[in-house]
């Protein structure tokens, strides 16, 4: 077990340094960098001024140095200074973190409670009505881009009906209430026909009509063994959603000024303040590795059968 | 195959049908008029009417006015054209260097095939939006530029694709026929190969329209893709934004426009998934 979990940790290492790579040098071809932003809307600075600043902020030196240098910073948990306020980028995100994977959490969590029992339901009832319905609703989700969904709750809870504070203050539950539900109705429509998918897979298989058979009840063939069964493919496709997750958690948190990494990312990305675009890259590819490599211990542990397979290796 | 499964079968096949030829014409109509749009508004969608502004939706105006008093609906018909054409463009970028790439690999083999599936890998294994969003992030603003990151990153699934589908074809007995006939390279490629392995991947290419119009329209709410006063849905809502109180209809109207046209895309997509794979009906 622990060489595999090694293994996995080296996997990452390229996908890790392909992307800061690529991001990196995508960075150095776009021309231009922090200091025209700095100075663009100020008229005609001094060339000596903008030189200096230049090498303030290192952007003076070749291309493979500064990423090197840059990288070096990364292993020692310094990821540079933030071109614009000057402040410590791995401070800042590590502050700016915990809103994010509180409302990446309260999303999974109410993605969970909604899909589950309407995908088992939808599959218990095959090409009834009900399944028919709550497939046209997850259509309708499915079509529905993110930030219609805000704007829709925004103008709905927050402005007609006043039930909730149109903007975020701070982190509390009451202001999670809006950016978690739009991003739980996403994931939700996408989820809840996997779910349906994979329950209505397991009913088919043959140990169903087995035990059907032999007299079982429906209801104990449903929660003793499909979906104990179907458990193991419903939470790998939940940790795979994590990936658009993470992308959809930036257009909400700036919609609803939910003070997390994603917001801080696209407030940075306007600004072109690239070491905190670069540390938001980095900071979500490691979160999704580790999410995927959670999952897969995760199976193992719940699967004897590539439990066994593992240990004979 | 008994009698009755045949029957089913046959009415299953005959309501594909319709629904393909709905959705299609759906889609159909929603591309001509998209191309057509500057005839088809009812207003001059950039006329000003100062004394009719954020008028709530009415007969006369089915979307309302915004807030110079420009009729909503001719608003949106105009944004179509960018909307779905960038969508298009998109897709159809991502399909064809997706294919390319993926039967060059599939073909070629050795360690090309190696370093671009590696490459691909390191796409797959990472958040595409968050990508996208950096990429789009350092180009800076501009529809170009979000078609772009979004291309970036959405063209290794086709190159998976069309990978797989080359290495099956380069299996079969027949391809060795035809090696043994004497075609070069490229004819075996445009002639036989890419027809076959074709389906599959305009299959996935329509799946994504919806998906892609939807990313787009996400980035250029932010401000990362078209811009005032080029008409596009995403950019007109997030413009708008601050009217969400008073006048809601000047910013979901476009919306509205976003999620229907996704739909009609995603529902001929579906509809051609099911034409392609009888097998995949109802999943």
């Amino acid at each position: 077990m622990r060489t595999y979990v090694v293994k996995r940790l080296i996997q990452l290492i390229p996908v890790l340094l392909g992307i800061t790579f690529l991001s990196f040098a995508m960075m150095r071809i776009a021309g231009s960098d922090a200091i025209t932003e700095l100075y663009g809307d100020k008229g005609a600075v001094a060339q000596e001024i903008v030189d200096a600043k230049r090498a303030e902020l290192g952007l003076d030196r070749p291309f493979l140095t500064q990423y090197v240098s840059w990288l070096g910073g990364l292993l020692t948990g310094d990821m540079g200074k933030s071109y614009v306020s000057g402040r410590d980028v791995f401070q800042t995100f590590v502050s700016k973190l915990p809103a994010t994977l509180l409302l990446t959490a309260l999303s999974i969590l109410l993605t969970v409670i909604i899909s589950i029992p309407l995908g088992v339901l939808a599959a218990v009832n095959h090409d009834r009505l009900i399944d028919y319905a709550l497939r046209v609703l997850s259509f309708i989700g499915n079509s529905l881009p993110n930030f219609f969904v805000a704007l829709l709750l925004m103008q709905l809870l927050a402005i007609r009906w006043k039930l909730l504070p149109v903007l975020s203050s701070g982190t509390g539950l009451k202001s999670a209430v809006m950016p978690t539900l739009t991003l739980a109705i996403a994931m939700s429509a996408k989820y809840m026909r996997q779910v349906r998918a994979t329950v209505l897979e397991e009913l088919n298989k043959e140990y169903v009509a087995g035990a059907k058979a032999r007299g079982i009840r429906d209801r104990v063939i449903l929660w003793r063994s499909v979906l104990k069964s179907s458990m193991l493919t419903i939470i790998t496709l939940l940790a795979l959603s994590v990936g658009s997750l993470l992308g959809g958690t930036a257009i909400i948190e700036s919609i609803f000024m939910w003070d997390g990494v994603g917001k801080l990312a696209v407030d940075a990305i306007t600004l072109r303040d690239y070491p905190i675009i670069q540390a938001y890259v980095v900071w979500m590819a490691v979160i999704y590795v580790l999410v995927n490599l959670i999952t897969d211990l995760l199976y193992h542990a719940l699967d004897p059968r590539i439990r066994l397979g593992v240990s004979r290796e | 195959m008994s009698e009755p499964t045949v029957r089913i079968q046959k009415v299953r096949r005959d309501t594909l049908k319709i629904r393909l030829i709905v959705f299609g014409t759906l889609a159909a109509l929603l591309l001509i008029g998209s191309i057509f749009s500057e005839h088809l508004t009812p207003y001059d969608p950039y006329l000003q009417d100062l004394m009719n502004t954020k008028a709530p939706p009415s007969a006369e105006h089915p979307f309302g006015t915004d807030r110079y008093g420009r009729d909503m609906l001719s608003r949106v018909i105009v944004g179509s054209r960018t909307s779905i054409f960038s969508t298009l463009l998109l897709v159809t970028i991502i399909t064809v260097t997706g294919t390319v790439v993926g039967v060059f690999c599939g073909w070629h083999g050795k360690w090309t095939d190696t370093l671009l599936m590696r490459i691909s890998d390191m796409f797959l294994a990472f958040p595409g939006l968050v990508f996208a969003l950096a990429v789009a992030g350092v180009l800076g603003g501009g529809l170009h530029n979000a078609i772009i990151a979004l291309a970036a990153i959405s063209w290794p699934k086709y190159a998976r694709i069309a990978r797989s589908q080359t290495l099956a074809q380069k299996e079969t007995a027949w391809m060795k026929a035809v090696k043994l006939s004497g075609s070069g390279t490229g004819k075996i490629i445009l002639k036989h190969i890419l027809p076959n392995i074709i389906g599959p991947i305009l299959v996935t290419s329509m799946l994504d329209i919806g998906t892609m119009m939807m990313e787009l329209a996400g980035l250029s709410f932010l401000g990362l893709g078209a811009k005032p006063p080029t008409a596009e849905w995403g950019s007109m809502m997030s413009d708008t934004r601050s009217l969400l109180a008073t006048a809601p209809w000047v910013t979901l109207a476009p919306g509205v426009a976003i999620f229907v046209s996704v739909m009609i895309f995603n529902l001929l997509g579906d509809t051609v998934r099911d034409w392609a794979d009888p097998k995949m009906r109802g999943r």
